[in-house]
């Protein structure tokens, strides 16, 4: 009987080469721990290139989960245990692992030539350059071929099955479940038996390894995370993404037509849509991006939920055409999964950096509504919101995600589809006016008084025949003007009715707790999008230090919350963390004369927590006068 | 396995033929099956061209092309015996894109380049409707090239009238991708240099499945190549030679001109051997070592060794050869008529089966909560 270890969290990386399935092994780790009850969150980190060369550093991918018995925010900034398949793992992950942790590394991969491709002159794993870790040298390829010997498979077929060999002796050591991954085996190579076999045995013997080896001396676990009550999944924020619009497509009672072109790290929102035409689903992969959000404009003309999905590279080739749903009056979705930039930048690396883009990208005074998902399970109901808006004022709206959120995952109390409210499309019926001679007409821009959204008359309406498009148009008759008077109003009217949205939006909600001595918090965090995970994590170290600070999120970019002013005005520092050179403090200082202070980390990663919480300490006692 | 993935696999083939439409279609006059417009509905009352007229001034130069196109359009449409409500033209940005304005249908005037991308959608998504594109030789072949490309391989259901002025006529008076190399104008003072793209010969390379033209003043031969894209599924394109009287006039009079027009059109008919000219002299041959046709003295090589203009052909070399006769510079002769017409399968009517065969397996609110499910969920209590 091993001795077991009872832990609140553990970060875990898993890290190989691009061909030794790390991905999927993380998901598969992930998906256990979900379903065991854990909280988790994941950082999936991937070369752009496909197979880079084998054992090169830039061939490593790396998967890192952090699971635990509390609901955390962020996938961690540093792993506890590093699974590292070769040499080029361990070198390019060292540097992360904290003093005392855990390296478990296939030996097997650790040969003179694979330690020179990566330029260690002699082996980490027994020259005593790891001493202040704890190192596990295993044979983990030589394991795995000996455990699936008898299915008579290649030496490198039977190797590939390392990393399930790699993934049984985890979930020893971690108490998982493995009823998940056995079944996902058998249902993934249901048509290959051989490979099938292959890898369930190998799983198997990576766990029945652990359980009979003197290696491992302590197991550990980490029990269930108390949650609300209800039905749970994992999901990643691309999923929840293609959820949402799905759902709210149905809800509005529209056909979804998604109009895309291949991007990382946008893909699998296309993808997926694509498996679900059964509920309405028209996916046009299109010739280009351009192509793909015309082809979406086209079909809301026609009378269904036009939407495009695509990342900041494609985002710009949408401008004029998003232009023209502005001036057309058309709802429209247009989701960025935002990555590292400029130009192609990185694409598999996350980064908040469209901001600006989507607010101003565009010719002319063209405003968008513009909303942010925190979080991977965020994405569902943010979109079922951007849809609502976009049909409910007949514009154009913005999604932004980041590549953090779109392939990282997290447990999702799943919500009941019937319960969601439905959306009406009140496509127009009727003529809504009169001409000179007193005949019923059709007002194309006759705006709503209330919402200044103009009627959406769908082709195949008998006598609403109308022409729009993106010349400026007479206020209410749609007809081409180039008169002064009416340009402006037009302008104006536009604006107002993208201002006139804050009438949806909840005020923003503050938390920012009373001290024992009913003191507040003199220093706020506000973020936007993916950073939600990282400051509410720091804000909570903070607070665990009998500092103040008090935190609020954003969702609405554009238009803002409309008690956003007063709040940022109530404390004397305001700190705004992001993955770009300050994009959203830009826009705060502009509208609300505050002098915010802008926090940025542009690595292509999350904000690290623990430097935010660190420097946040510093801000606080700054402001306090304080040095603790 | 999802039931998703169970109909992925059970499919024999990827679902990308389907058997042949048995939706009506309205008949022309001379009992054609507009096939094209299939699953149209019909107007319950006859119209006339006055119902196809917008309340708007038509605003383009005196003597443009333009207004013969528009009269031949509104004259024609009623014989379709549509509804108008149905009829959507989407155009993008040039002189000839303002003609959506002046038609009492459903319209957009769109940006530069991008009519033929916004009409996919507008295809796509709806079956009930007739789906025109207005473009320019600039709009459809300089900033627009890609989509007008894509969108004939996709065979997508609509048809595209291409006004080609071979000049850019809205920004004053540039040269344009079919203007004839040696263009002098504005910005090509010293003369253009590029090499222009025929725009037959560019849609024939797509393998576009009707591929016509014709010309702004033949109102007759423009209307039956309407009437023959009208009974066509799939993209029809139809170039058509239109005047530009202030940037570019003449560029089409060797074929306008009485006086020379019989010389100057080789006249296309289906099944007909291809001779024109005064009193029938020349005809066109084909060199069966190259595959190259030429303009002959009929009286050079005797009547039987003309060629009999085939546009059923699946291959499109024979189509492409033809529209090789077109002058590259100024414009003395060019074909005329119907280059290729024939069936294949839509991309919109494809797309429509792909989503109605996937809606079989159920889609009720059920169904939806069952994907969002997922396979591994559990119950915290």
């Amino acid at each position: 009987m091993k001795h077991v270890n009872t832990l609140d969290r553990v970060v875990i990386r898993f890290a190989g080469d691009s061909g030794d399935g790390m991905q999927l092994t993380g998901d598969r780790f992930t998906s256990d721990s979900a379903t065991y009850g854990n909280d988790i969150s994941t950082l999936p980190n991937f070369p752009a290139e496909i197979r880079a060369p084998a054992g090169t550093l830039p061939g490593v991918s790396s998967f890192q989960l952090h699971f635990a018995n509390y609901d955390i925010m962020t996938p961690g900034d540093r792993p506890d245990v590093l699974v590292a398949m070769n040499p080029a793992a361990l070198k390019a992950n060292i540097a992360d692992l904290p003093r005392g942790g855990v390296i478990i590394a296939d030996s097997a991969d650790f040969s003179k030539r694979n330690l020179a491709k990566v330029g260690y002159e002699s082996d980490p794993l027994t020259d005593g350059s790891l001493e202040d870790y704890q190192v596990h040298a295993l044979d983990l390829t030589g394991m795995t071929i000996e455990a699936v010997k008898r299915f008579g498979l290649t030496r490198k077929d039977a190797s590939r099955a390392k990393n399930m060999f790699a993934l049984g002796l985890l979930s020893w050591l971690y108490h998982r479940p493995t009823d998940g991954t056995i079944n996902f085996l058998t249902t993934k190579f249901a048509s290959k038996p051989d490979i099938r076999d292959a890898n369930i045995t190998a799983f198997k013997a990576g766990y029945a390894f652990g359980e009979t080896t003197e290696v491992f001396a302590v197991t550990y676990e980490v029990a269930p995370a108390p949650m609300p009550p209800g039905r749970y999944r994992q999901i990643s924020g691309n999923l929840a993404l293609a959820y949402g619009l799905i759902t709210a497509a149905r809800k509005a009672g529209l056909p979804l037509f998604l109009g895309a072109y291949p991007i990382t790290p946008a893909s699998d929102v296309l993808h997926e849509l694509s498996k679900h035409k059964r509920f309405g689903v028209t996916t046009f992969q299109a010739e280009d991006e351009i192509a793909g959000v015309g082809a979406a404009l086209g079909a809301s003309f026609a009378g269904h939920l036009g939407v495009t999905t695509t990342s900041g590279p494609g985002v710009v080739l949408k401008s004029e055409t998003i232009g023209l749903a502005v001036a057309t009056e058309l709802p429209l979705i247009i989701c960025d999964i935002q990555r590292a930039g400029p130009s192609t930048g990185m694409p598999t690396k996350t980064e908040q950096a469209d901001l600006l883009l989507v607010m101003f990208g565009r010719n002319g005074e063209a405003p968008v509504p513009v909303l942010a998902a925190q979080s991977p399970s965020d994405c569902f109901p943010t979109a079922l919101e951007a849809v609502r808006i976009a049909i409910k004022y007949r514009t154009p709206v913005v999604i932004l995600s980041d590549g953090y959120i779109a392939n990282g995952a997290e447990p999702w109390l799943i919500p009941d589809i019937e319960s969601i409210p439905t959306i009406d499309p009140q496509f127009a019926s009727a003529s809504n006016g009169t001409d000179k001679a007193g005949e019923p007409v059709f007002l194309p821009y006759l705006r709503d008084p209330e919402l200044l959204a103009r009627p959406w008359a769908i082709p195949g309406t008998a006598g609403l025949q109308h022409r729009i498009g993106g010349i400026e148009k007479a206020k209410d008759t749609g007809a081409v003007s180039y008169d002064p008077a009416n340009h402006e109003e037009m302008v104006r009217t536009r604006q107002a009715k993208i201002n006139g949205i804050v009438r949806d939006i909840p005020d923003l909600v503050v938390d920012d707790p009373a001290d024992s001595d009913g003191k507040h918090a003199r220093v706020l965090v506000l973020g936007w999008g993916s950073t939600y995970g990282p400051i509410v994590a720091a804000v909570r170290r903070v607070r665990k230090t009998g500092r103040l600070v008090a935190y609020t999120h954003l969702r609405h970019l554009n238009p803002f919350a409309a008690n956003l002013g007063d709040i940022l005005r109530s404390y004397d520092r305001v700190i705004v963390p992001e993955m770009n050179t300050g994009q959203l403090a830009l826009l705060l200082r502009a509208k609300y004369l505050v002098d915010i202070r802008s926090y940025s980390q542009v690595r292509g990663l999350p904000i690290s927590l623990s430097e935010l919480a660190r420097d946040l300490e510093a801000e606080i006692d700054q402001l306090e006068g304080t040095n603790p | 396995m999802t039931a998703v993935d169970q109909l992925h696999s059970e499919l024999d083939h990827p679902l990308t033929t389907r058997e042949a439409s048995n939706m009506p279609a309205p008949l022309g006059p001379d009992g054609t099956s507009y096939r094209g417009l299939a699953g149209v509905p019909l107007s319950l009352e006859p119209l006339n061209r006055k119902d196809f007229t917008s309340d708007q001034e038509v605003r383009w130069c005196p003597g443009c092309g333009d207004y013969a196109v528009l009269a031949a359009f509104q004259g024609f449409m009623p014989e379709l015996g549509i509804k108008r409500e149905n009829t959507v033209i989407v155009s993008g940005i040039g002189c000839s894109s303002r003609f959506p304005y002046y038609v009492d249908t459903y319209g957009m005037h769109s940006i530069h380049g991008r009519a033929t991308a916004i009409a996919t959608g507008v295809a796509t998504s709806r079956e009930d409707l007739a789906v025109f594109v207005i473009t320019g030789d600039g709009d459809a072949l300089s900033i627009g090239g890609n989509h007008l490309i894509h969108l004939l391989r996709r065979n997508v259901n609509l048809t595209i009238l291409l006004f080609n002025n071979r000049i850019y006529g809205l920004t004053k008076g540039q040269y344009s991708p079919t203007s004839e190399i040696g263009k002098i104008t504005k910005s090509t003072p010293m003369g253009s240099l590029d090499n222009p793209f025929n725009p037959i010969s560019l849609a024939l390379g797509a393998e576009a499945t009707f591929v016509a033209r014709t010309i702004d003043s033949d109102r007759k031969h423009l209307t039956s190549v309407l009437r023959a894209a009208a009974a066509h599924r799939g993209s029809s394109l139809v170039e058509i030679y239109q005047n530009c009287p202030i940037f570019n006039d003449g560029a089409f009079d060797a074929i306008k001109d009485l006086a020379t027009s019989a010389d100057a059109i080789i006249p296309l008919t289906h099944g007909e051997p291809i001779r024109f000219g005064v009193d029938g002299h020349l005809g066109v041959v084909r060199d069966p070592q190259t595959g190259t046709f030429s303009v002959v003295e009929v009286a050079d090589v005797g009547a039987d060794a003309l060629v009999v203009h085939d546009a059923h052909l699946a291959d499109p070399s024979f189509a492409f050869g033809l529209s090789r006769l077109t002058d590259a510079g100024i414009l003395h002769r060019a074909p005329i008529g119907i280059f290729r017409d024939v069936d294949a399968p839509a991309y919109d009517d494809l797309a429509r089966d792909q989503v109605a065969l996937a809606a079989s397996l159920g889609n009720d609110d059920d169904a939806l909560q069952s994907v969002i499910n997922g396979g591994d969920t559990w119950t915290v209590r």
